[in-house]
């Protein structure tokens, strides 16, 4: 459990990156701050792992303050993946991700193995380990940042806009193997994003910011969907407009669910298990999707 | 015509070729004297440079001091030394190392420097101390242009090493006072064609150097469909134009 406490980051300049923030990070979730830029979205990430202290306000983990932890320490029990994949260019894929358990003294032979073992879990064939991260697509190297940052396998890991630069057909196949990891591995993700979809579709609970880092509202994408606290969600989350917008036209033996601009957004069928929530599965390839009864939104 | 044929005929003559005055000793002397400096340069500009690209502070402090260096005349800095501590090589020495550390310093922070930010915040984020980032990223990414820096100054360092003859008998540059004196211009022409010939063979040893320290990740996966561009050359990746990442900053 990550918890901040009241903080606050000023930057040398007088920006106001952060201000008063308070959270409870859950464990084994997955929590999102989804923000335009300038939201202090990533410095609240960067904060988790120390690569920016607070101006004033703690952090801490577990119970326990992080402004009191050695930060080289605290960094290498923290999975980080950050957008462009940060991959070392000189190091070969394997290598890269054996570097922090080396650091953490793992003898490079057993390293290597368990590299390659972590290949295997984000989906890479174990042939690319001996390439250069120059050498892969961008979908490859982001597989590759993931595997780094879970090889020391940490209770926390931190994603940056890890899918921000990759393009949308990849980018949704990440983010399912995302869903997929977190099922398997259950760790405690805080995740950054601008993108409200890929909020939805990741985030247990999705913190939306406004700018200068001041909570807008907290909850899970369906509480936040139903109950947008004010103008300023709503708008974010595109609730009043479009593709968000449905209504449900009857079509004879059938319900069909239309979006705003008069598209063809899904049938309505009997609720299975889970309800309406417009963050379930999303399917692209037709309008019915798995398990949600309701298609609400399209990626993009 | 008659200084070539005199030219060649000093070079191939055998007694030029033996003895403490004879052109090995004098080329041997002068590749000692040149790494000599080479050396106690680097152990005083790399590390600098270093700090100053890692942390990224004190660069316009260097580049104003390198420029003063640069500044000063060599002959000039030679003779006042000398003044100083005397006749001998101890002059050259401290003469040419201040003409060396200008673009060994350049050549250590412009490598750091040139690297991608990203890739050293990445390395910070997952957990490697300062020391681990110079030594596991920046150093051997930066190498290609410390190498650089290195094979500009040794360039400087051996056509000027000539200099060290002025006030010591040591080097290749004795046969270009002693020729100047006794107005033999076969021997000083022939003197010349050495030291060139040694500078050539010294720049292509760095050339080759320089490709080599490139690391493969860097080369590796390049576009292959550009013809003839050589991408071995390109020390560093992912020069970001939104960040105005330039290598040649000053030099």
């Amino acid at each position: 459990m990550i918890e901040f406490h009241s903080v606050t980051k000023r930057f040398p300049d007088g920006t106001i990156a952060v201000d008063d923030f308070s959270l409870v990070v859950p464990s084994h979730k997955t929590t999102v701050f989804v923000g335009t830029s300038g939201s202090g979205k990533t410095t609240l990430l960067r904060m988790i792992n120390r690569m920016v202290d607070p101006t004033s306000g703690s952090i801490d983990i577990d119970g326990a303050d992080i402004g009191t932890l050695e930060p080289v320490k605290l960094r290498r029990s923290i999975g980080y993946v950050m957008q462009n994949s940060g991959l070392l260019p000189h190091r070969k894929v394997v290598d890269n991700v054996a570097t922090v358990p080396m650091l953490r003294g793992m003898p490079r032979k057993k390293a290597r193995e368990q590299a390659l073992a972590l290949l295997d879990t984000v989906g890479l064939d174990r042939s690319l380990a001996e390439r250069y991260p120059s050498q892969l697509s961008g979908g490859q190297q982001q597989r590759v940042g993931v595997a780094r940052g879970l090889a020391v396998n940490p209770n926390i890991l931190l994603m940056d806009e890890p899918f921000g630069a990759v393009d949308p057909i990849v980018r949704a196949e990440l983010q399912q193997e995302l869903l997929r990891l977190q099922r398997e591995l259950g760790k405690t993700v805080v995740f950054v994003t601008h993108d409200i979809d890929e909020a939805f579709l990741l985030g247990d609970q999705v913190v939306i910011l406004r700018t200068g880092g001041k909570v807008a509202q907290v909850g899970s994408p369906a509480q936040i969907l139903a109950n947008p606290i004010d103008d300023f969600v709503s708008t974010f989350v595109g609730a009043e407009r479009g593709k968000r917008s449905l209504h449900v036209e009857n079509h004879g033996n059938g319900n069909i669910v239309v979006d705003e601009t008069g598209r063809l957004a899904g049938v309505l069928v009997a609720s299975q298990s889970t309800a309406a929530t417009a963050s379930g599965s999303e399917s692209r390839a037709g309008p019915r999707g798995p398990g949600a009864s309701v298609q609400g939104g399209d990626s993009r | 015509m008659t200084f070539l044929t005199e030219t060649l005929a000093w070079l191939l003559d055998p007694a030029h070729w033996v003895g403490a005055g004879g052109i090995p000793t004098r080329l041997a002397q002068h590749l000692l004297f040149t790494l000599v400096t080479l050396v106690v340069a680097a152990v005083i500009a790399v590390p600098i440079g270093f700090l100053i690209g890692h942390t990224g502070r004190g660069r316009g402090l260097a580049v104003a001091i390198s420029g003063a260096f640069r500044a000063i005349p060599t002959l000039g800095l030679l003779t006042l030394v000398a003044l100083w501590v005397g006749i001998g090589l101890n002059a050259p020495y401290v003469a040419l190392t201040v003409l060396a550390i200008p673009p060994i310093l350049a050549g250590a922070y412009t490598g750091f420097e040139a690297i991608d930010r990203k890739i050293i915040d990445a390395a910070r984020a997952v957990g490697m101390s300062e020391m681990q980032i110079v030594l596991k990223v920046e150093l051997p990414l930066g190498l290609p242009l410390l190498i650089g820096g290195l094979r500009s100054a040794t360039l400087q360092v051996v056509a000027t090493a000539t200099l060290a003859a002025y006030i010591a008998d040591f080097g290749l540059g004795r046969y270009l006072f002693e020729g100047l004196r006794i107005r033999d211009y076969g021997e000083m022409l022939g003197g010349s064609i050495l030291v060139i010939l040694l500078a050539i063979v010294l720049e292509g040893l760095f050339a080759l150097a320089q490709k080599l320290v490139v690391p493969r990740g860097v080369t590796a996966g390049r576009p292959t469909d550009i013809p003839g561009g050589s991408s071995r050359s390109r020390p560093v990746m992912e020069l970001t134009i939104e960040e105005g990442n330039s290598h040649v900053r000053n030099e």
